[in-house]
């Protein structure tokens, strides 16, 4: 065990990447759970903040709350400069060409139903199909079959193999010149598939279908270039890289957004209501109805700043030496079965036990301060062609260490000791 | 803390790999299902009465070993019941897993061993699920039970 450990803190401190120093930022991270130390590996349901991010909310609330985009006073000025500065941030982040390519929204899943309504809704018909894939969450599932039921637009899934990948040449044979829209995510939530998006887009682009990709479960993991995807739409939710919940971003191409109708009536995306008609504001504006989130905006803003000084290479880095790490350690338990075992992957570790109950797991692991996801983690597609109800997953992310994965391995096998 | 133990006690896990009354009864008179959507147990309940006694009992399906151990333990206490003590018996187990305050366990017979979930609450809808559907199907709702 301490020739492990010492190995451990050997491999979490190399390339200048000190991984100890980095935990001292997430101040949620030190605190004990049923007597032992938390070890949060539930980080691709959400993950945990820094504290810039929740000092730049502090702030906001204390210092200059405000409306946005009306007031002529100094606080409603601070608080817009500093919304439409996150706005930026973002652009920049994505690499987008510009900040009218950029809404928030609540999250991923309201992105996903903006683009189902705003452009599915008002071009599709019943001679149209729009492709997804067995490996989706439900937010890039149930909106499309909304939309497939008020337009009649026929739905078709992408499957997988038993690795968890998509197969491509199932992709290329139900691609055809009815294809109006693909939406795919980059990165799948359930087993953590890095799916191969840029080979997608540009088939899906040859029939001059529109391409949607969910990068939920990306931004946090690997640097996104919507430019050089070439992608029409792009969302992802802010609570997922180290934001606040409650807010997430809509990226569309500009042409694409200025034709699409507003999602949602109210102000600040207007110009001008006369009780007869009324004139929209422009983009991005006009799909930001009501007063907005303003401290998730800003939090959000701060969030992607601490992802730009860590480095997304080095926390690529980091969590595929985890998951290296993981995988190896866990191999090595007989009972465990890797679910997902694509080439391409993040760190996720999602698994089944034998003769033991992913619920069952969750509740030992939580007993020994692990907090891990169990269930179908809305991807019950996944479940249904592994023919299994749940798997346990553990997802990583660049401030757990190998000393974290240690303790998950042996509350591992405390599980089957349990069940024995 | 809580002892992992308390709640993964000796009978759960062995009601667990070894379910008591597992499987179809083809002459059933109710059959009634159960559904957690939080963590996929499914599971179907058969009935078989004779006038007001519950003359068998069983079930199949998949679950957790909470979920598995306590339809396990339930159809056992149920087989030769009338529906009135079956009824009675579903209060009793309702406030043992949900009461602070604890119940007469000794009502309860084996049923009691389930008594450690009242610690884990995220756990309660494992316990009670095969309860409700054993309810429903007396009480004659014909729809899919679900915990949520």
């Amino acid at each position: 065990m301490n020739k492990k450990n010492n190995t451990a803190e050997i491999q979490n401190q190399t390339n200048g990447f000190d991984v100890e120093k980095i935990r001292k930022d997430f101040p949620i991270l030190h605190q004990e759970i049923n007597g032992k130390p938390l070890v949060y590996l539930d980080n691709a349901a959400t993950t945990q903040k820094p504290k810039s991010v929740i000092d730049s909310i502090e702030k906001y609330y204390r210092g200059y709350n405000s409306n946005i985009h009306r007031g002529v006073h100094t606080l409603s000025e601070n608080a817009t400069e500093a919304y439409e500065s996150a706005r930026v941030k973002v652009k920049d982040f994505i690499n987008a060409n510009s900040t009218k390519e950029i809404v928030f929204v609540r999250g991923a899943t309201e992105a996903i139903n903006l683009v189902a309504q705003s452009f599915g809704r008002n071009t599709l018909s019943s001679e149209d199909e729009i492709i997804i894939t067995e490996l989706e969450h439900h937010a890039n599932i149930v909106p499309w079959q909304l939309l497939s039921q008020q337009t009649g637009a026929k739905l078709k899934y992408v499957p997988i193999n038993d690795d968890g990948e998509l197969i491509e040449s199932e992709y290329k044979k139900i691609l055809n010149e009815k294809t109006r829209i693909v939406a795919v995510g980059h990165i799948s939530n359930a087993l953590g598939t890095i799916n191969p998006i840029e080979n997608m887009i540009n088939l899906a682009h040859e029939y001059g279908a529109k391409v949607l990709i969910d990068g939920a479960q990306a931004t946090s993991h690997t640097s996104v270039d919507v430019k050089n995807l070439n992608c029409d739409f792009y969302v992802f939710s802010g609570h997922k890289l180290f934001g606040p919940t409650g807010i997430g971003v809509l990226y569309g191409k500009e042409d694409l957004l200025e034709k699409m109708p507003p999602y949602q009536g109210g102000g600040d995306m207007i110009k001008m209501v006369t009780m007869k008609e009324t004139q929209y504001n422009e983009l991005p504006h006009k799909f930001e109805a009501g007063t907005p989130n303003i401290s998730g905006v800003i939090g959000l803003g701060a969030a992607i700043d601490y992802v730009n000084k860590i480095g997304l290479e080095n926390i690529e880095n980091h969590e595929q030496q985890l998951l290296d790490y993981a995988n190896q350690m866990a191999s090595e338990i007989t009972e465990l079965k890797f679910v997902g075992t694509a080439k391409n992957k993040t760190s996720i570790l999602s698994f089944t036990l034998d003769g033991i109950h992913p619920h069952d797991v969750g509740t030992i692991l939580n007993n020994d301060g692990i907090a891990i996801r169990t269930g179908h983690h809305c991807a019950m597609p996944v479940m249904e062609y592994f023919q299994i109800p749940a798997t346990s997953r553990a997802s990583f992310s660049f401030y757990n260490t190998h000393a974290e994965v240690d303790v998950l391995i042996e509350g591992i096998n405390k599980c089957s000791k349990v069940f024995n | 803390m809580f002892d992992i133990k308390d709640l993964y006690q000796e009978i759960i896990v062995d009601h667990n790999r070894n379910p008591r009354n597992f499987g179809i009864i083809n002459d059933a008179d109710k059959v009634i299902e159960g559904f957690n959507p939080l963590c996929g147990d499914k599971l179907k309940l058969y009935l078989k009465t004779e006038g007001k006694n519950i003359a068998d009992i069983s079930f199949d399906g998949s679950g957790c070993a909470i979920s598995v151990a306590s339809a396990s333990l339930m159809t056992d206490a149920m087989k030769g019941k009338s529906i009135n003590d079956a009824e009675l018996l579903f209060n009793n187990f309702h406030e043992l897993i949900t009461n602070e305050n604890g119940v007469d366990e000794k009502s309860l017979g084996k049923l009691a061993v389930l008594a450690g979930v009242k610690d884990y609450p995220a756990r309660v809808k494992c316990a009670t699920l095969c309860w409700h559907t054993l309810h429903s199907a007396i009480t004659g709702n014909k729809e899919t039970v679900s915990t949520e």
